[in-house]
């Protein structure tokens, strides 16, 4: 169980996907204009995670070596069908501000890079955990980058005026605010890490 | 007129919704590759020609298999599916025919495969084109113009940002800014000058 915990909480802290490998950087700077699409697409992506993470782990012996990437991308892509579909049908307002992000799952580093790294070499159960703790380590991300974003320019956090008082810089709505959040998050984490 | 449309394409793609500095797509090289000019000279090379070509190829796979059939829903997956063996076919082409080229191009290649500028080139093409132009062929010119600028565009930004960062080793920049986050503050700026772009009316 203790070991279980350590592969999920790895994912949150040591190895976060965004601030720590520098995966999946496209949709975090994309869709995080807001804390709805963030979390809407941590979860989206957790969910394929998991998903293909369980699948490779289960077939990882029938799978021969030479071919295992585009097996795995079938994989990949048959779970962000089904999110896409469930997106469009249950929350359209959503699918349609996520945009092309929904599909570009199926590219996304972490889900590979997850296949590649862990679930073609380990049992299920941690399998499982270790794309728990990926998913979540990648919703929090977004939702700190969103937070951020949706704050400083628009004023509100989900959706909720911050101060009537504060006037919102539209920047950081804008691509050029994403590119400014993440360069000093990164510098951020970078200088209290080596402080310790 | 059609010209007039194939010009709004290519000035959008390259300057106003640049793939990598508003749609952020293609970022991973973009901060991967572009440490030296001549990688990302090859680099956007590379992206270009395998853009342009998947272009083609997800709009023959779009209108002649996912149309016909009604099995739109399974457009990620046969896009994806097409483009990355498409890619491993030229790999192995180019290291058949030509050894020297391959050891320019051959590792960006395997790069490509899971390049989300490629795949978002040919997701965008069948939101953008495929389900409203009625006239297929007008269709595929379209896309494969998006494609090509694209690529185009994705070269030009790769270049001037390789430039700048080659200055940048230079520089004094402080310890916990150094490489990646130095590199996003440079392409905030860069954004930010792109953005003046967006002011263009025709």
């Amino acid at each position: 169980m203790k070991k279980l915990l350590q592969e999920f909480s790895k994912g949150i802290f040591m190895e976060n996907p965004t601030f720590r490998l520098a995966l999946g950087l496209c949709p975090t700077l994309a869709v995080s204009t807001s804390v709805v699409n963030g979390l809407g697409m941590g979860v989206a992506a957790t969910f394929v995670i998991v998903g293909s993470n369980v699948i490779i782990s289960a077939i990882r012996n029938f799978i021969p070596g030479k071919i295992r990437i585009p097996c795995f991308i079938v994989i990949i892509a048959t779970f962000v069908t089904i999110v896409e579909l469930i997106m469009k049908a249950f929350l359209p307002a959503l699918s349609n501000s996520l945009g092309i992000f929904v599909p570009l799952i199926v590219v996304n580093c972490i889900v590979l890079g997850r296949a590649e790294a862990f679930a073609s070499r380990h049992g299920i159960v941690k399998s499982i955990f270790d794309g728990l703790g990926m998913g979540v380590g990648f919703t929090a991300a977004l939702v700190i980058i969103s937070a951020i974003r949706e704050i400083l320019g628009n004023g509100t956090i989900v959706g909720l005026m911050v101060a009537r008082s504060f006037e919102p810089a539209l920047l950081f709505i804008l691509a050029p605010g994403a590119l400014l959040v993440i360069g000093l998050l990164m510098g951020g984490i970078n200088f209290l890490s080596e402080k310790k | 007129m059609e010209l007039n449309q194939l010009f709004m394409i290519a000035i959008s793609v390259i300057f106003i919704n640049n793939f990598i500095l508003s749609r952020f797509l293609g970022l991973c090289p973009f901060i991967g590759v572009s440490k030296k000019t001549e990688p990302a000279f090859y680099m956007g090379l590379a992206v270009t020609f395998v853009m342009t070509a998947s272009s083609v190829i997800t709009w023959a796979v779009y209108i002649y298999l996912l149309e016909p059939f009604h099995i739109e829903y399974l457009r990620t997956l046969s896009f994806i599916l097409v483009i990355a063996s498409f890619v491993q076919l030229v790999e192995m082409f180019i290291q058949k025919t030509s050894p020297a080229l391959y050891r320019a191009f051959g590792i960006y290649l395997a790069l490509i495969t899971t390049n989300c500028a490629v795949f978002g080139v040919a997701v965008l093409n069948s939101e953008m084109y495929l389900k409203t132009t009625g006239n297929p062929l007008k269709g595929l010119l379209f896309c494969a113009t998006q494609g090509f600028f694209a690529g185009v565009g994705f070269t030009l930004v790769l270049l001037f940002m390789s430039g700048i960062r080659e200055r940048l080793e230079l520089c004094d920049v402080p310890g916990p800014m150094k490489n990646m986050p130095i590199a996003f503050i440079v392409a905030f700026l860069m954004s930010m000058a792109f953005m003046g772009f967006s002011g263009f009316r025709f």
